[in-house]
């Protein structure tokens, strides 16, 4: 087996591992957590197609290799996003308790 | 023997996934998801994609650890560690991904023959853009409407952090990253990690032209940096007002923008580079680009401001 179709059966038991955790834990923080599981792996896939496609003398094919670089970087955008949402609703709910 | 080490990381890479995913605490949880991200930088540096392992490694593992390890500090215990469903729940859960997991794996085993590839396309124009670096080129030539667009997502989602700010606060400053602990070890290593640190992320930048790494490489490099000073407890995170702040996010789009439109008049069209002039307007877009996204992830993690405007 080569490393590609490794690394991508691999990639596909992230994504399993990440729905399933989406699906079980009722915490938006696990749940963000899983999320980001999913999205590793779905990274990895284009790691994937990117090592099949190496040619004219490089590792990877760099297309996909800068498409997952913006993907990451935006991932982690969505997630502190996410997080102040998080945190804020927190914040909203003492309030309330408080009241 | 390398089949022996990809199996074992492969598997490594699993367990720790299953442990991000059923750990009690989600401190625990977050800690395995670092872990995580060191292993996957392993496994994209064996897919050959060593760009990618170190943007993995900073951002992926590093700036998104630190940003989840804070929030879950922030948490009450109540609302992260809710009841988890039974043992019968569970089962029926894990049908839907079981499902997934076989499709996606019958895809990969079933991948096209010879695999479609833009190597030698993205080759060819390379040596009169002057970069050594295929991923480089792609991110800032060949593909550079999508990194353009990317940055002004990244404002885009540190002014939606913002404005989760309460009423009055607007402009202020975020609150203090130390959380008024004194400790030792940690402001010895803010103290003494930062010059090395911030030469390296300047490094991975420079070398991103021609060698692996580049403007996230690097910039997050530097966020983390910052990041550890206001951790120490040896800086305060800025007013989100401040003059020098509001440049520092808008110069690296800025200039990328203002570059697009001059490429209008000094080349074919929109982002198009003029020949023989490619590779300095890249490093001088990347410098900009370096320094917005480095302030742009420190002032993500460091969340809406807390305080009223001085």
């Amino acid at each position: 087996m080569s490393p590609a179709t490794l690394f991508g059966i691999m990639a596909a038991g992230l994504i399993g591992i990440g729905l399933y955790g989406l699906i079980v834990h009722p915490g938006a923080l696990r749940k963000l957590l899983s999320f980001n599981l999913v999205g590793a792996g779905v990274f990895l896939l284009f790691g994937v197609a990117a090592q099949r496609g190496a040619g004219a003398g490089f590792t990877g094919d760099p297309v996909p290799q800068a498409l997952v670089i913006t993907g990451i970087v935006v991932a982690f955008a969505a997630s502190a996003l996410a997080v102040a949402l998080l945190l804020r609703l927190i914040e909203v709910e003492h309030e309330d308790d408080a009241s | 023997m390398m089949m022996v080490f990809d199996s074992a990381l492969a598997l490594l890479v699993l367990g720790v996934a299953l442990l991000v995913v059923n750990a009690n605490g989600a401190r625990t949880a977050v800690i395995g998801f670092i872990a995580l991200g060191l292993l996957l930088a392993v496994v994209w540096v064996r897919l050959g994609s060593v760009d990618v392992a170190l943007t993995e490694a900073a951002i992926g593992g590093g700036a998104t650890g630190i940003l989840l390890l804070r929030a879950c500090g922030r948490l009450r215990p109540s609302v992260s560690d809710t009841p988890s469903p039974g043992i019968i729940l569970r089962i029926v859960a894990a049908a839907l991904p079981v499902l997934l997991v076989v499709a996606i794996v019958a895809v990969v085993l079933d991948m096209p023959e010879p695999a479609p590839s833009l190597a030698a396309q993205a080759a060819a124009p390379m040596p009169e853009l002057g970069l050594g670096n295929p991923v480089t080129a792609v991110l800032l030539a060949f593909r550079a409407l999508d990194t353009l667009l990317e940055k002004v997502v990244l404002l885009l989602a540190l002014l939606g952090v913002w404005s989760l700010t309460q009423d009055g606060r607007w402009g202020g400053a975020p609150p203090a990253l130390d959380d008024g602990v004194a400790k030792g070890s940690l402001t010895l290593l803010a103290r003494v990690l930062p010059p090395i640190g911030i030469v390296a992320g300047i490094y991975l930048v420079w070398a991103g032209a021609d060698h692996p790494g580049g403007t996230f490489q690097g910039g997050a490099v530097l966020a983390g940096m910052w990041l550890l000073v206001m951790m120490a407890g040896l800086s305060k995170p800025p007013e989100t007002a401040a003059r020098w702040v509001r440049l520092a996010l808008f110069a690296g789009p800025a200039l990328f923008l203002a570059v697009g439109f001059a490429g209008f008049f000094i080349a074919d069209g929109f982002l198009a580079y003029p020949p023989g002039l490619a590779k300095p307007i890249i490093v001088a877009v990347e410098a900009a680009l370096t320094l917005s996204i480095a302030v742009i992830i420190a002032l993500m993690v460091a969340g809406p401001a807390a305080k009223a405007p001085r």
